[in-house]
């Protein structure tokens, strides 16, 4: 059992919240990644989780035992460290083998597991070296296999690669995941890299002021954002944001961005009647749009300002009335600054937000906060 | 700038003319500016240095040459007669026996003090850690007669008094201060997350201070005990103060100055001078790297 439970928890340091009231499960085997900008509270919310700082009130349960109160060695988990920790004055074999060792482990085992996660991580030729001889990247490696040799079942993480360069970054980030999967342990990985996110979570919990936001895969959280927050903060180039207002039209309702009237699917009306004849916030991704350079009744059109080709994509830059659009078009759609171009906003990818507290106006969040 | 610099128009004479007188004023202040700070750090070694050289020529220049005038730069010839002369003096051999004892038992006394309180002051915001750390080196700031004439009073009164142990416990008092604050910061030089790593894998933080912090800290223990052997060594106030019949060497050495010669004096001078040469020698990479330097 290395299923982690957190209920209620809150930190704070004098006035400041650091984690106010936070309740999330990560199951057996799951890699659950903690996202958001610095400050949100994610590193302290893990350091509660590893027993490296106190939470002031709620409840941290490991594999079915109540750890709220007891010291980092008695949680039964292992952790990589934000600028490893690998310890100067012993040889890689010894930092392997600290945690073994420390639970006073048979020599014959200690051998063959440091053997293996050295194997696991391609550093078994270096056992015999000390970490000072070695490499940012490589010293990443002992970090890791000192992690998984204890094999707790619970590997905590906090910017394990933050501080590699970006293709060795690149390279650690799949090779990890591929890595924790087949040990099958239950991974908290705490980062603000959205992609590093986004590409090794089995879920996401975006944090932002001490709360999360969202808790949920990958794919749900980049398409369906729980807020303006998580959307802006997820996806490179960010959702864009556009304002609207919302009409009554017969029964339904229609969002009106300027003079073109965007039908939302049924299942939004209901949220959307609350907001009548009020702002409204238009969420879409950039490259959910359908770019067209003929007009077309169900297209808005719009002016280009910039045009960045990026070679997978073209990045466009244009404006409808006062907010600023980005576009991710085909590399052969080839257009320049200046022209016009028409956008089609399918219904089905359009995010509808309330303009005060942007949250999503959509079915599922009016059910999760009921 | 760039513009003006890149760019393929013509220049006029005059302009270039301009340009080139420029650049050689700002060689010239270049090269001036270097040539003072070589001048400054000359000066500044030669300050330091030519006492130690003046006191080691004498030490091993013959009685003779010591009293003549001028003297040469080089002792000519060489000879260990002051050296031997003042070896064999009555009172040396023991009284550096002494010094030896009373500077060993300061060092371990100290440091068995000090890496307790140097990891607190590193480690923990603790109340009253300023104050602590005010009072510290206030005993530094009083003059060493305003605790060496009351300590006597009390080592006499106890019957301690005129004991090398006891003028190691007065030289303790002396070097903790400085000891402890040395030693904070080797401790605070080591970063936390050692210790947070060990205890995730299993240590007490007893046991993680055993494991990791203090292997990581000891060569700076080291240099700060070989800081704390030269300052009790050379420590000669207190030492008059509180020992008789056992003197420390320099105690020794100052109480019988106005009876001996010239060459006595330089060849005691160099004597007195080896082990902090000697101590600067090892240190100084030490002294160097104490701050912050353990990240690797």
């Amino acid at each position: 059992m290395a299923e982690i439970v957190i209920e209620n928890a809150v930190k704070k340091f004098g006035k400041f919240t650091a984690i106010d009231n936070v309740s999330l499960t990560v199951h057996e085997h799951e890699f659950l990644v903690l996202l958001g900008p610095s400050g949100c509270g994610k590193t302290t919310l893990l350091r509660a989780i590893a027993g490296l700082g106190m939470l002031d009130s709620g409840r941290i349960i490991i594999g079915g035992k109540d750890v709220t109160y007891l010291a980092p060695r008695e949680r039964g988990i292992s952790m990589v460290f934000q600028n490893y920790a690998i310890f100067p004055h012993m040889k890689v074999f010894d930092n392997i083998a600290f945690g073994l060792k420390m639970q006073k482990a048979p020599k014959a085992q200690i051998q063959e597991r440091v053997e293996n996660a050295a194997k696991l991580l391609h550093i078994e030729t270096m056992l015999d070296r000390f970490p000072s001889q070695m490499s940012g990247g490589q010293r990443q490696r002992i970090a890791v296999a000192r992690a998984i040799a204890v094999e707790s079942g619970i590997v905590l993480m906090d910017e394990p690669l933050s501080n590699l360069d970006a293709l060795l970054r690149l390279e650690m980030r799949a090779e990890l995941k591929t890595l924790l999967k087949r040990l099958g342990v239950t991974t908290i990985y705490v980062t603000h890299d959205q992609i590093e996110a986004m590409s090794m979570g089995d879920r996401i919990a975006v944090m932002r002021n001490g709360k999360v936001l969202q808790l949920d895969q990958p794919t749900k959280v980049y398409d369906l954002p729980v807020d303006q927050f998580v959307g802006g903060f997820i996806g490179t180039p960010p959702m864009n944001f556009l304002h609207g207002h919302v009409h009554q039209n017969g029964a339904g309702y229609v969002v009106r961005l300027g003079d073109f009237s965007l039908t939302p699917p049924q299942d939004v009306h209901p949220a959307l009647a609350q907001q009548r004849d009020k702002p409204v916030i238009i969420g879409i991704r950039a490259e959910c749009m359908e770019p067209m350079k003929t007009a077309s009744p169900d297209a808005v059109p719009v002016t280009i300002d910039v045009v960045e080709p990026l070679g997978a994509q073209n990045l466009l830059t244009a404006r409808i009335g006062q907010d600023t659009i980005k576009v991710s078009t085909h590399p052969d759609f080839t257009v320049s600054a200046g022209e016009t171009i028409w956008l089609r906003f399918p219904e089905n990818k359009v995010r509808y937000m309330d303009a005060d507290t942007g949250r999503a106006l959509a079915a599922e969040t009016e059910k999760a906060l009921a | 700038m760039s513009a003006e610099t890149f760019s393929n128009a013509p220049v006029s004479v005059a302009q270039a003319q301009a340009w080139d007188a420029q650049r050689r004023r700002a060689r010239i202040q270049l090269r001036l500016r270097r040539a003072g700070v070589y001048v400054v750090a000359v000066a500044l070694a030669v300050w330091i240095l030519l006492p130690i050289w003046l006191i080691a020529n004498m030490a091993f220049s013959t009685p003779q040459d010591v009293r003549a005038f001028p003297k040469s730069f080089f002792p000519n010839p060489i000879s260990l007669e002051s050296i031997s002369f003042f070896l064999n003096a009555q009172g040396i051999i023991p009284s550096t026996g002494n010094s030896i004892f009373v500077a060993i038992v300061t060092v371990v006394l100290s440091t068995i003090l000090a890496v307790p309180a140097g990891y607190a002051i590193a480690r923990y915001v603790f109340r009253g850690r300023d104050a602590i750390r005010l009072v510290m080196l206030s005993v530094r700031a009083f003059p060493i007669v305003v605790l060496a004439v009351p300590l006597a009073v009390i080592f006499l009164q106890l019957g301690i008094f005129d004991q090398p142990f006891t003028l190691a416990l007065m030289h303790t008092a002396l070097t903790l201060p400085t000891t402890i604050l040395v030693i904070s910061s080797v401790f605070a030089s080591v970063p936390f997350e050692f210790e947070e790593a060990a205890q995730v894998f299993g240590c007490t933080p007893l046991q993680a201070f055993f494991q990791v912090v203090l292997p990581l800290a000891l060569p700076g223990i080291a240099a700060s005990a070989i800081l704390t052997f030269v300052l009790s060594w050379n420590e000669v106030f207190a030492a008059i103060l509180l020992t008789l019949s056992n003197r420390t060497l320099p105690a020794h050495i100052l109480y019988n100055l106005d009876k001996s010669s010239d060459p006595f004096k330089f060849a005691s001078a160099f004597v007195m001078l080896v082990p902090s040469l000697i101590f600067i020698f090892f240190i100084r990479r030490y002294l160097f790297n104490m701050w912050g330097q353990i990240n690797k």
